[in-house]
């Protein structure tokens, strides 16, 4: 069974395609193409007309690079949420559209869900993971338990990606602002005791983020900063997610989101993983950002499980809750 | 006597252990390689000083928790009362209603108890409580603190109601229980608790 994913819940949007070969997903193609603010945050409006002036151009590329023709589709998938209306809005109307062209089913999915089931779906030996979903706004530690998947922790406030993001727009630098503070980071040495915060599995940000602030404020070293700052958000996160793994007693952690591409956090989590004698595991860079393929290969197992949505069922749900998704899929 | 490892939790090991000539449960708080020396030693040293400070009060103040018996900051270590109970999470699913309804009752009086002293446990989850004699007992306050903060005492059951949701997720008037067991006992305006927990489960899913 092959099936195309259009994914499209924040600045960036994706069309890939997947095909099902016993159990395991394979990618066929996985295009997306990221709206970059001229300055400041995202403006949802903004990322939705980047979008909607982009998406029927990466379905015509996502299909040509492989081999396979629109005929071949068994199956449109979409993300559903959560995310910014006006951008899923954009995703959801393509899927739509492309659905009824091409005469084939079409299924909404969400979004956390879809980031922890492509691990499971492309990386060997990743059946039953802890996720430490980190992106730019979503910070989660997503786990499945009693046929559901559940959030064990989360940020309170922001999303460790928005935090880094923030602190970098107050230095100057270029977004996204994750690498080049990663690269700082390797050069600090110094460190520099910021607020650490964690209230059972849930972490919180904004404390740390104003006090690193104003270090840069006062002229410490900035490098310095981006250490302790990488540090201390780091240690937490680690922390929260070896807390979710004693808590549902799972031996596997997966890392996704845009930030699991920093080296420092995985090795962090992948020390941790190791002294507790469980595995750890990364998707590719492409699977760990936003992108169709995991939304694709969602939408495929859903449907092959029996899940069916008509159009009229079809609407988006800004505050798609990762535990609201009824599981037909594995038990 | 060798020390038998009863646990091994994310952030501690607990151990089976004799001083004094009584049995005794010493709680380790082990090093993690994770994170660099400096946030380890600190996180360490200030989990323990705050956890053992926190066992005292709540003590004082009439909600059961293990006595202490020593405190070793350098090594993490907290020396103190074993319990020979059980852990609530273990027996809760498996209780009679009626049963399970006082429980949850009594968890409610119990945090509203601390949070009138305006001590927050930090980590209410029923891994951390324990029957033993049919006394409800709270360990485990190594991320507590003190606040009079209504958003941090909402925070302290919202940990517990996300705790019951992954947990127990099969008897969900246990949480309502547990409320009716706070409102009963806190002092301030539960109602305010109430709302502020509603305001964080609205915040923390999605903006
Ligand atoms: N005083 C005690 N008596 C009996 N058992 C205990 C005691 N303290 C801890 N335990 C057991 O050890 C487990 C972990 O202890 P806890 O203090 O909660 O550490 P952690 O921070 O790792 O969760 C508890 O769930 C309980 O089963
Ligand atoms: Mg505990």
């Amino acid at each position: 069974m092959i099936c195309l994913g259009i994914e499209g819940t924040a600045h960036s949007i994706g069309v890939g395609i997947i095909q099902e070969r016993k159990g395991t997903c394979q990618v066929l193609s996985n295009k997306i193409k990221t709206y970059q603010p001229e300055k400041g945050g995202i403006h949802p409006r903004e990322a939705a007309n980047h979008h909607a002036a982009k998406i029927a151009g990466l379905i015509h590329e996502s299909v040509r690079v492989t081999t396979i023709d629109f005929s071949d589709i068994d199956l449109i998938s979409f993300s559903q949420g959560p995310g910014l209306g006006p951008c899923l809005r954009t995703a959801a109307t393509a899927a739509r559209a492309l659905a009824l062209t091409i005469e084939k089913p079409l299924i909404g999915v969400n979004h956390c869900v879809a980031h922890l089931e492509i691990g499971r779906g492309t990386v060997r030996e990743c059946t039953d993971p802890v996720l430490l979903y980190v992106s730019g706004a979503n910070t989660q530690v997503i786990a499945f338990a009693e046929k559901k998947y559940r959030v064990f922790g989360e940020t309170l406030d922001i999303g460790i990606g928005n935090c880094l993001d923030k602190f970098g727009r107050a230095l100057g630098l270029e977004f996204p602002c994750g690498p080049k503070i990663e690269q700082l980071a390797a050069k600090g040495s110094q460190y520099l005791p910021l607020p650490y915060s964690i209230k059972g599995m849930d972490i919180a940000f904004s404390g740390l983020l104003t006090a690193s602030e104003n270090y840069v404020k006062k002229g410490k070293n900035l490098e310095d900063v981006c250490f302790s700052m990488q540090e201390t958000t780091f240690a937490m996160l680690t922390e929260v997610t070896e807390r979710a793994m004693a808590h549902t007693e799972k031996q596997e952690v997966l890392l996704g989101g845009g930030v699991a591409s920093n080296k420092r956090l995985r090795e962090m989590v992948q020390t941790m993983a190791l002294n507790r004698g469980a595995k750890f595991f990364v998707p590719t860079r492409d699977l760990c950002i936003d992108n169709g393929a995991m939304i694709a290969w969602l939408g495929l197992l859903m449907y092959q499980s029996g899940c069916r949505m008509s159009i009229d069922n079809s609407l988006i749900n800004q505050r798609f809750r990762t535990d609201m998704v009824e599981v037909t899929w594995r038990d | 006597m060798t020390k038998k490892i009863l646990y091994r939790g994310a952030e501690a090991e607990i151990l089976l252990s004799t001083y004094m000539g009584r049995t005794v449960v010493e709680k380790r708080r082990v090093q993690k390689a994770y994170r660099i020396k400096e946030i380890d030693r600190q996180l360490i040293a200030s989990r323990t000083r705050e956890e053992a400070k926190l066992m005292a009060e709540s003590r004082r103040i009439g909600v059961s928790v293990p006595l202490i018996y020593d405190v070793d900051l350098f090594n993490g270590i907290i020396t103190m009362e074993y319990l020979a109970g059980d852990r609530v999470k273990d027996i809760l699913n498996i209780l009679g209603k009626q049963k399970r309804k006082r429980i949850c009752q009594k968890i409610g009086e119990s945090i509203a108890r601390l949070h009138n002293h305006d001590i927050i446990h930090g980590d209410i989850t029923t891994s951390n409580m324990i029957l033993f004699y049919d006394r409800l007992y709270f360990i485990d306050f190594g991320l507590g603190c003190k606040t009079i903060e209504i958003e941090t005492k909402a925070v302290d059951l919202h940990v517990l109601m996300e705790a019951f949701e992954s947990t127990h997720s099969q008897y969900s008037s246990c949480f309502n229980n547990v409320l009716d067991g706070y409102k009963k006992n806190y002092r301030g305006d539960p109602v305010r608790v109430l709302h502020t927990i509603d305001d964080i489960i609205r915040r923390g899913r999605y903006r």
